[in-house]
């Protein structure tokens, strides 16, 4: 018998599993399940872009590119940048194009975290920066941010936080899974904290493009003084529903993406050249499906807004990404309880808060990418469930 | 075009107030613009989308193109009109196509209802020249509503 823990590395042993699987693991079991929980577009990508990737292949482009990624690309994203959010990036030395943003944020978190620095968490926040920042020998430090606040991180709750160790502030607005967007207002108070303590920064913008109303996104590079301490992430993924082509990108100072790129060749040499050049015309000619898409998720995040208030169940009106992030608090159950309970007697899938941090015990989190049918036929269930939430198993 | 038509193609169900919550105006105002198109013609009915593979006894479609002398004064109108007139056409178009002109779909119980229809109704107007008609044998999508199995067990439970 070989005792596999002795060959496995401690710190990935130690990283807790996600907490969704069981509810995956319980939709797959029971069949029929209409789930509001996954954390993806609904649409397909647009046919322009999968066209652009189909023509690639035809023509037999199937090398390694660059390793920062193609420089067509790389120019366009700055293009991109500076028209949509006001700020210029160097493609030649500032840009790093990476699969998926997910891979951006990893390869920042390493290279920019030593073995004990502090890194500043706001929570609920998405599942992956905690375990990187475990990972890099780094601590992660929690910030809960609270709904009275609309999940908005405050400079006070920041400076409170902050300690001689603290090295890296995440910054993930647009919210997964709360909604919540930081307006320049905001993000000038907490440029205020990070000068004065003298932080870095990683923003992850993946969300940017979905914002509604009239507060467009502020990226916090485009605050004065910046850029030259921030890592932006962003990618195609949510923006363009190219979630399955894995590709993103993180712009910084050149002496970081000198550095991130080392870690980027050895790991994954280049990004996905097909996808490079699907992401080449998603830039060049995609921003009208960016709006489209948008105004159709504007009016199902409108929809199921009203319809989570009708319930009951108070939500803050959430300005960006496609969730909302509704207490539960007036059922007297817990996340877990509700969640578990709502897919065994009405088979609807939503995820609990606390997959995204102990501080969202009391609130789910319900992702709004389906279409309006979709919507509203989950709503019904639920509503049957809020009327009897303690009866478990009524159709199953 | 207008959000409101957009929306109400898709889902004739949706109420006034519901479409006003989309739409973010108000209720009142959604019911006069409804009412407004009603009156101008622009929303003609509802109807529901069966997706008859999965009926008993639903019958058979038919895809009927027919070719046509147009008249003098009112071109391809007139006959139109004649096609659209029968129970079993359930839409006409007039295409623009170098084969043929006007393009029916037609439902009947059975092969032989349509091919009586095509026989003996279709064929006997004045201008028809001549009938190409092809029996569906599956229907995958209609109205914008497809009917192939559900996609969003495709995707997966990603935060």
């Amino acid at each position: 018998m070989i005792d596999y823990d002795k060959f496995i590395n401690n710190k990935i042993s130690s990283v807790k599993p996600s907490g969704i699987r069981k509810y995956f693991d319980i939709a797959n079991e029971m069949g029929h399940v209409i789930s509001l929980s996954v954390g993806e577009p609904d649409f397909r990508t647009p046919w322009h872009i999968r066209e652009a990737g189909i023509d690639s292949l035809q023509r037999g482009k199937t090398w390694y590119t660059p390793n920062r990624g193609f420089s067509e690309l790389r120019r366009e994203i700055s293009a991109y940048f500076e028209r949509r959010f006001g700020v210029e990036y160097d493609p030649d030395s500032q840009i790093l194009v990476t699969v998926g943003g997910s891979e951006a944020i990893d390869v920042a978190i390493r290279t920019i975290i030593s073995e004990g620095d502090e890194v500043l968490i706001p929570e609920p926040s998405f599942v992956c920066y905690n375990p990187l920042t475990a990972l890099a020998g780094g601590v992660p430090v929690t910030i809960e941010t609270k709904a009275k606040d609309g999940f908005r991180l405050t400079a006070e709750e920041l400076e409170s936080r902050i300690t001689p160790k603290s090295k890296l502030l995440i910054l993930p607005f647009p919210n997964n899974p709360t909604g919540a967007v930081m307006r320049r207002e905001h993000l000038e108070e907490i440029a205020r904290v990070v000068r004065k303590h003298d932080l870095f920064v990683l923003s992850d913008e993946i969300y940017a493009e979905l914002t509604y109303g009239d507060t467009r996104h502020v990226s916090f590079a485009s605050i004065d003084g910046m850029a030259e301490r921030t890592v932006v992430i962003n990618g195609f993924s949510k923006a363009y529903a190219m979630t399955g082509w894995r590709l993103g990108y993180a712009l910084a100072p050149k002496e970081i993406i000198e550095q991130m790129t080392k870690l980027h060749q050895f790991a994954i040499m280049s990004a996905p050249t097909t996808a490079q050049y699907a992401a080449i015309e998603a830039l060049k000619a995609g921003d009208g499906d960016i709006e489209y898409m948008r105004n159709e998720y504007n009016i199902r995040r409108r929809m199921i807004v009203d319809g989570f208030t009708r319930l009951g169940l108070t939500c803050f009106e959430p300005e960006g990404a496609f969730y909302i992030f509704p207490s539960i608090q007036s059922t007297g159950l817990s996340s877990d309880e509700f969640c578990s309970n709502l897919i065994h007697s009405q088979r609807v899938a939503v995820i609990p808060g606390t997959a995204f941090g102990d501080c969202g015990e009391g609130y789910i989190r319900v992702s709004y990418s389906y279409s309006l049918e979709h919507i509203m036929e989950a709503l019904e269930r639920i509503e049957r469930f809020i009327d009897a939430p303690d009866a478990a198993c009524l159709n199953g | 075009m207008d959000k409101l038509l957009d929306l109400l193609e898709d889902n004739a169900q949706l109420t006034a107030s519901q479409l006003a919550t989309m739409l973010d105006e108000s209720e009142d105002k959604i019911k006069g613009k409804i009412n407004l198109y009603k009156e101008q013609g622009i929303i003609k009915g509802t109807s529901t989308v069966i997706d008859y593979n999965k009926v008993e006894d639903a019958g058979v479609q038919a895809i009927i193109e027919i070719k046509v002398t147009p008249k003098v004064d009112t071109g391809f109108d007139e006959v139109a009109e004649i096609v659209a007139s029968f129970d079993n056409v359930e839409s006409v178009y007039l295409a623009a196509s170098a084969t043929f002109d006007l393009v029916a779909f037609v439902r009947g119980e059975n092969i032989q209802e349509v091919s009586r229809f095509v026989a003996k109704q279709l064929s006997t107007i004045d201008s028809v020249i001549s009938t190409a008609t092809h029996f569906i044998l599956t229907e995958y999508k209609k109205n914008g509503i497809s009917f192939v199995d559900n996609e969003d067990e495709q995707r997966s439970m990603i935060l």
